[in-house]
């Protein structure tokens, strides 16, 4: 198969079907090569946070993109809502991390103090609560929890909607949806780029790698790099309940339509086949002790997925020196920054150079000389 | 409707279906002492609160589910019935506490 694209996005997931979206909106003609449904894919596996606080710790720009994509997903829900008549449920009225006890409080405070003291980070609004204050608006608590952090920005969101939503507006906007294409090698050839899938190869004069954690692999071939650490997390959903949690928690959300999603593992770990049973009775738990009515409830299903996750936990975007034309971009948050992939990065990749001022933090070359740099980007 | 069949020698069970009291047979599950007691038993969904009937009577469908004894979510059909057990037909989601 051979046709000409302005732009080929590599990863049909939530962060390359933002972009394939905001190109198409801004009228490219644009193809998605995807892989197929066994893919390990964050964007089926993940929490749906909208999230802002805690974001940032160790690069101020974080937090000021993930505000800015924060204050951008309203407009990026109405657009999917007029264009695909699917409500994809956002929830902006502000989230809850809560704590546990003494120790956790006082850990939590520190946290917070260090965020407000980071020079050049964006004010969010972070503040912490007593647990008479917590439970004020959030009745039902249990006697464990100490309090937690507020954050008037945080938010939720239904992301397997927002994910056929955007996949459902692709179609309408012309991006042509190529599954089962994995992508072996990338060459340029003159102005375009032949991108090698075992079904064809397909031409373009742009190249935007969003394939996730497989971005490592890709990067190279178009002179990018794209570092990963990739992490595994865990989340328990238990049936449908009458609506209790008018806000979300970094930990336990409800979702429109009743379930209680429990979650945040960390593991170094690939295989998303498989689930650590003593880590979902550990969340379990803590989850019950947050709020004790929910010991009550059943557990209907429970799964494991892999985060994309960079190496130092913080966002890739990147254009490549030698071979103009191609953009790397991979982050965890998809789910958050949707809105600036759809709205901010597809407009950059349209006119052809990502914006220093809006995204020069990102580079991949904060890499080169940091040995040994790690962490999770989020706390 | 359900009718009983003739003949049955089973044992009178009585349960109580939103306080009014119903008489079931020794060995019915609850669904079916439910169906057989002629009342308007339908539960409404969690999601669209559509109206439902117990519907498989295997434990497969989850078009069962009643509050029995205050325990909100249980499946009607893999339950039998017991003396004086207190049955409230479930509207919507399960109910916090229940």
């Amino acid at each position: 198969m051979m046709k000409d694209y302005d732009v080929a996005v590599v990863g049909g997931g939530l962060l390359g079907s933002a972009i394939a979206w905001g190109l198409g909106r801004l009228g490219q003609r644009v193809a998605v090569l995807d892989e197929g449904d066994i893919a390990k894919r964050a964007s089926r596996a993940n929490f749906a946070l909208v999230w802002v606080q805690s974001k940032g710790l160790g690069m101020p720009a974080y937090t000021g993109w993930t505000v800015r994509g924060s204050k951008a997903w309203p407009k990026l829900a109405e657009e999917l809502k007029a264009q695909t008549g699917l409500d994809v449920v956002l929830q902006q009225n502000g989230g809850f991390h809560l704590t546990l006890g003494e120790a956790e409080y006082e850990q939590r405070t520190q946290l917070v103090a260090r965020m407000h003291n980071q020079v050049g980070a964006a004010d969010y609004q972070m503040e912490m609560m007593s647990a008479t204050e917590v439970k004020k608006m959030l009745p039902l608590i249990g006697p464990e929890v100490s309090g937690g952090s507020f954050c008037p920005y945080d938010g939720h969101v239904n992301s397997l909607r927002t994910f056929r939503a955007l996949h459902a507006g692709m179609k309408r906007f012309g991006v042509d949806y190529l599954p089962e294409r994995a992508v072996s090698a990338i060459t340029r050839d003159g102005d375009e780029f032949r991108l090698t899938t075992a079904q064809g190869e397909i031409r373009a004069a742009k190249v935007v790698l969003a394939a996730g954690n497989a971005n490592e692999t890709l990067a190279p071939m178009v002179g990018l790099s794209a570092p990963m650490g990739p992490t595994r997390g865990q989340i328990v959903v238990t049936e449908r309940t009458m609506p209790f949690l008018p806000h979300p928690l970094t930990t336990i959300r409800q979702t429109d339509e009743g379930t209680v999603m429990i979650g945040d593992s960390k593991e170094d770990e690939l295989d998303d086949r498989v689930q650590n049973h003593p880590i979902n009775a550990v969340m379990s738990d803590r989850a019950q002790r947050t709020f004790p009515h929910l010991a009550r409830l059943n557990v209907v299903r429970s799964w494991s997925g892999i985060r994309v996750m960079p190496k130092d936990g913080f966002p890739i975007y990147e254009q490549s020196q030698t071979h103009p034309g191609a953009f790397v971009a991979c982050c965890h948050s998809g789910v958050t920054l949707a809105a600036n992939h759809a709205f901010e990065i597809a407009r950059m990749v349209k006119e052809g150079a990502l914006e220093p001022e809006l995204v020069g933090a990102f580079t991949a070359k904060r890499f080169e000389n940091a040995a040994g740099v790690g962490g999770s980007g989020y706390y | 409707m359900f009718k009983r069949a003739e003949g049955d020698a089973r044992a009178s069970v009585t349960i109580h279906v939103e306080g009014r009291a119903i008489t079931a047979r020794e060995g019915d599950t609850v669904s079916a002492a439910l169906l057989a007691s002629g009342l308007d038993v339908r539960r409404a969904t969690a999601v669209s609160g559509a109206k439902r009937l117990p519907y498989c009577m295997m434990g497969v469908c989850f078009d069962c589910l009643v509050t029995i004894d205050g325990v909100g979510n249980r499946q009607g059909c893999l339950v039998p019935v017991a003396e004086g057990m207190q049955i409230e037909i479930q509207k919507g989601k399960r109910e916090i506490g229940k």
